[in-house]
């Protein structure tokens, strides 16, 4: 996690080793910039401006934020650009704010670029102002120019540099306008102040600035926290009730932290009895004030405000109707659904085709035995199996990037939060639903990951460990499959009942989790609705690349270590040496009768060939009619024999399964499972379903002695379902078992970086299995004495 | 003098003027940092189909909120 930060210090030492580069190159100098502003500000759209396709995407250590970086050279800097989180304030209220403020006070970056949205500058410049409070260097951007003008706004970025005392730029970064002087304006800031910090004073009013004064000077002459925070500003945190500054003056000076805190309560239970308001408030009040006055001192000289919003209002009046709004919504969520699916499925076969490709060749070129099975069945299949994901995986991701840049995901989560909130979840958790399968055939690895857009860690958590009971494409074919057994005449419907009923159980779940373990207050839904706007196809793309390039770090990692553990436990011991001798013997036996079938017309031609090399085609129709003649004469066929080989081969595979690792969990499960309706075989299923949901089929296939299966062409296998007497109520309660039980690896290790805990990845693999063998068992008992 | 009453007793297309929050803890700081003070100009733009979030306009942007977060704004009226 740390990658990313040291991917910078290597790439700027060349600017430190005068022996690298050119001679130009070492004197430059190298600055950490951060960049900051609210959310929808357009920082994402400036940091690929400014940094084009040279950055490294990691994690903020130990949570889930992630944290971007990249290089910029200009003609005298090397600027390594810090993406900070976006948010609104620097409280201590959520990861990202924290997150944003530690980054300030450890790193010390040498100035921070305020993007801020000109178009309601009011509020973009509250985030401003508490960075010049904590007196950082800092450079505003005023972005989206081009919307502000286009509607009529004039705002004189000059002044309000002026009257605020930093450097503030004009951007669109859409065009990159403006992104030139940006950076040189940065610089220029960063030599000046050489990473001094220099803090802004507001005043706070009658109330509050004689104990700021007070507790500053306390904290001045004890010079408590200051090698870290200006005296002003921790005293300010103490008003408003900071609890990590709070902490950290506990551990640093008690007593005078205590007495702070005191100060502090005191001003808090004067401001209730007088004005029957809060310190935070008061503080609020005065900040909005601090940028009213300064934005009245020129800075804005027109706005026509109706109309600058007015595009989004009228779209809004469609998109969010009473009526047309929830309709246009199912339209759209569909849509996605069925671009993803249609069109995702081509590039997805052409890797699977490539993984397909690779195992025949790896099988041609090598000879049978474990190195083989270890390459084909174990890591070819299991890698391929999570890399055929990824094209769809990146269709998925660029639509949810087209829904999120042009501003209808905000909307999703507004029309929908009043449902989702009985359930203890956030309007946002519809998207990580769809994409782990809400419509069917989705996948809950970029499902649990695209639970990002949401702000609130306990609606997060709970939609994380809820989103794998979706049909995701995986348990799909599955469910088809048994669905077509079990239910010739009602396939559809069964499906359509089992994607309600993954539903279901994601609320049901939620609504327990949130309840009992992830009990707690619902997180304000307090969310701006950005107006819309059209995505850019650079920012569609690196939004998209980003996510899935992750995913496949992921994904691909584990992946092939969990592969090579599943095939082990599938393949080892086997089955024992008397066994093996045995199946040798009679295959040893049939090979010989096939030889000496094709023997007789084997010493002509050998000999003619010997010669006549050539000839050896024009004579193979008729070494066939011999053949066939042989044939006839012999009450075994030729074909019957391979035929008859084959079936010891499967047979073969079938006892070295029910032998393996696998094999024996799946026959000690039994007892367990009898009660649910599952024999020892479809144990081994499930137990390999673990890697991936798909592998059910093939291993079915395997323990039912049918070979390899292939999940397009499963009608053997259902055959062999029914004929060994696998009851309707026994394939419900299999198909329930499926859709619920512990989410597959790679979901589990999203689930583990995700929330940050690999308890969850635990709690989710157990939980999931119990609650789903619960209703397992529930459906066979209750259907064996309804059917 | 204008009345004060809860924010959610306003329908889409009003105007009013935020006159107190009474809200403490995360809400209320999430409420001021987006700009709800007292003296914020609002007007209600919108509804969620099944009434619940609000959205309403300030300070050059959109903002939505739950009803029962709204209940904790006071606002101000013009007499009509
Ligand atoms: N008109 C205009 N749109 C912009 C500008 N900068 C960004 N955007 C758009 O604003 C939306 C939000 O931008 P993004 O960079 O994702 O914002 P972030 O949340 O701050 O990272 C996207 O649809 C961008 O295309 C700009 O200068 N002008
Ligand atoms: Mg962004």
């Amino acid at each position: 996690m740390t990658n990313a930060s040291q991917n910078v210090s290597a790439a700027s030492a060349p600017g430190k080793e005068p022996g690298k580069g050119s001679g130009k190159d070492a004197a430059l100098s190298t600055y950490t910039i951060a960049l900051a502003g609210n959310p929808n500000a357009g920082k994402s759209t400036l940091f690929n401006a400014l940094t084009g396709a040279r950055t490294h995407v990691g994690n903020y250590p130990g949570i889930t934020v992630e944290k971007k970086v990249g290089q910029v050279r200009t003609s005298d800097a090397v600027l390594n650009v810090v993406d900070l989180p976006g948010t609104y304030s620097l409280t201590a209220y959520s990861a990202e704010e924290l997150v944003a403020r530690d980054f300030l006070v450890e790193e010390r970056p040498q100035a921070v670029v305020d993007v801020l949205n000109a178009g309601s500058l009011e509020r973009n410049l509250y985030l401003a102002v508490q960075f010049l409070e904590l007196g950082i260097p800092v450079v505003l951007g005023l972005n989206m120019m081009d919307e502000a003008r286009k509607m009529g706004m004039v705002v004189d970025a000059k002044r309000l540099g002026e009257l605020l005392g930093c450097p503030a730029v004009e951007l669109v970064a859409r065009t990159g306008t403006g992104v030139r002087e940006l950076t040189a304006a940065a610089t220029r800031l960063a030599k000046e102040r050489q990473g001094r910090w220099k803090p802004v004073e507001i005043s706070y009013g009658p109330d509050l600035d004689p104990v700021l004064a007070e507790m500053s000077a306390a904290i001045m002459t004890k010079s408590f926290l200051s090698s870290r925070y200006p005296a002003r500003w921790v005293a300010l945190k103490y008003l408003e009730n900071d609890s990590q500054i709070r902490e950290l003056g506990v551990q640093a000076d008690p007593v005078l932290s205590a007495w702070l805190e005191e100060r502090a309560a005191h001003v808090a239970a004067h401001l209730r009895t007088t004005l029957s308001t809060y310190p935070e408030a008061v503080i609020a009040d005065y900040r909005y004030g601090f940028i009213a006055s300064v934005l009245k001192g020129g800075v804005v000289t027109r706005d026509n405000l109706g109309d600058r919003l007015a595009f989004s209002d009228r779209l809004d009046q469609v998109l969010t109707h009473k009526l047309l709004g929830p309709v246009l919504m199912l339209g759209v969520l569909y849509l996605v659904y069925q671009i993803t699916f249609t069109v995702g499925k081509v590039p997805m076969e052409w890797t699977q085709n490539l993984f397909a490709l690779m195992a025949k060749l790896v099988e041609g070129a090598l000879p049978e035995g474990l190195l083989r099975s270890l390459l084909v069945d174990g890591i070819i299949a299991g890698v391929g199996g999570v890399m055929g994901f990824v094209p769809l995986v990146m269709l998925i991701f660029l639509l949810i990037a087209f829904l999120e840049d042009s501003g209808y995901m905000a909307r999703i989560a507004y029309m929908l939060d009043r449902v989702f909130r009985i359930f203890g979840l956030h309007g946002c958790s519809v998207m990580p639903f769809i994409i782990s399968g809400g419509i069917a055939g989705g996948c809950a690895v970029p499902g649990v990951m695209a639970s990002r857009t949401l702000r609130s860690p306990k609606e997060r958590l709970a939609t994380i460990l809820t989103a794998p009971f979706m049909t995701c494409g995986a348990k799909l074919p599955v469910l088809i499959l048994l669905a077509s057994v079990f239910f010739p005449d009602s396939q559809a419907q069964v499906l359509f009942g089992m994607t309600l009923l993954g539903w279901a159980m994601a609320l049901a779940v939620a609504w327990m989790l949130r309840s009992s373990m992830v009990r707690g207050e619902a997180t304000p839904f307090v969310m701006e609705l950005p107006p819309y706007r059209l995505p850019t196809w650079r920012g569609l793309a690196i939004h998209t690349w980003e996510r899935t390039w992750q995913y496949m770090k992921k994904a691909g990692s584990m992946i092939l270590a969990v592969s090579i553990v599943v095939w082990a436990a599938m393949t080892f011991p086997g089955v024992d040496e008397d066994k093996a001798a045995s199946f040798e013997a009679a295959k040893a036996e049939i090979a010989a009768k096939i030889e000496a079938i094709e023997a007789p017309a084997a010493p002509g031609t050998a000999a003619d060939s010997k010669d006549e090399a050539p000839a050896l085609g024009s004579e193979a129709p008729a070494q066939g009619e011999e053949a066939a003649t042989a044939q006839a004469a012999e009450p075994e066929g030729l074909d019957a024999l391979k035929e008859k080989l084959a079936d010891i081969e499967k047979r073969e595979a079938a006892e070295g399964l029910s032998a393996s690792l696998a094999g024996r969990l799946g026959a000690s499960l039994e007892p367990l499972t009898r009660y649910a309706g599952f024999d020892w075989r479809t144990n081994i299923a499930l137990v390999g379903g673990f890697a991936a949901k798909e592998v059910i089929i093939s291993t079915l296939g395997t323990a039912y002695s049918l070979g390899k299966v292939d999940k397009d062409d499963a009608a053997p296998l259902a055959e062999m379902l029914s004929a060994e007497g696998l009851t309707v109520a026994g394939g419900l309660a299999l198909m329930v078992f499926i859709l619920l039980y512990s989410p597959c690896f790679p979901t589990v290790v999203a689930i583990g970086k995700e929330t940050g805990s690999w308890k969850w990845s635990v709690f989710s693999m157990t939980f999931n299995t119990v609650f789903a063998y619960g209703l397992a068992v529930a459906v066979f008992q209750f259907g064996t004495r309804l059917f | 003098m204008p009345q004060s009453r809860p924010l959610r007793s306003l329908k889409v297309g009003d105007k009013a003027i935020i006159a107190q929050v009474n809200a403490e803890g995360e809400l209320g700081r999430r409420i001021r940092d987006m700009g709800l003070v007292p003296g914020a100009e609002v007007e209600i733009v919108g509804r969620a189909p099944l009434k619940d979030p609000v959205a309403l306009r300030l300070r050059g942007f959109t903002l939505s909120l739950r009803n029962n977060e709204a209940d904790n704004i006071l606002v101000a009226t013009p007499e009509e």
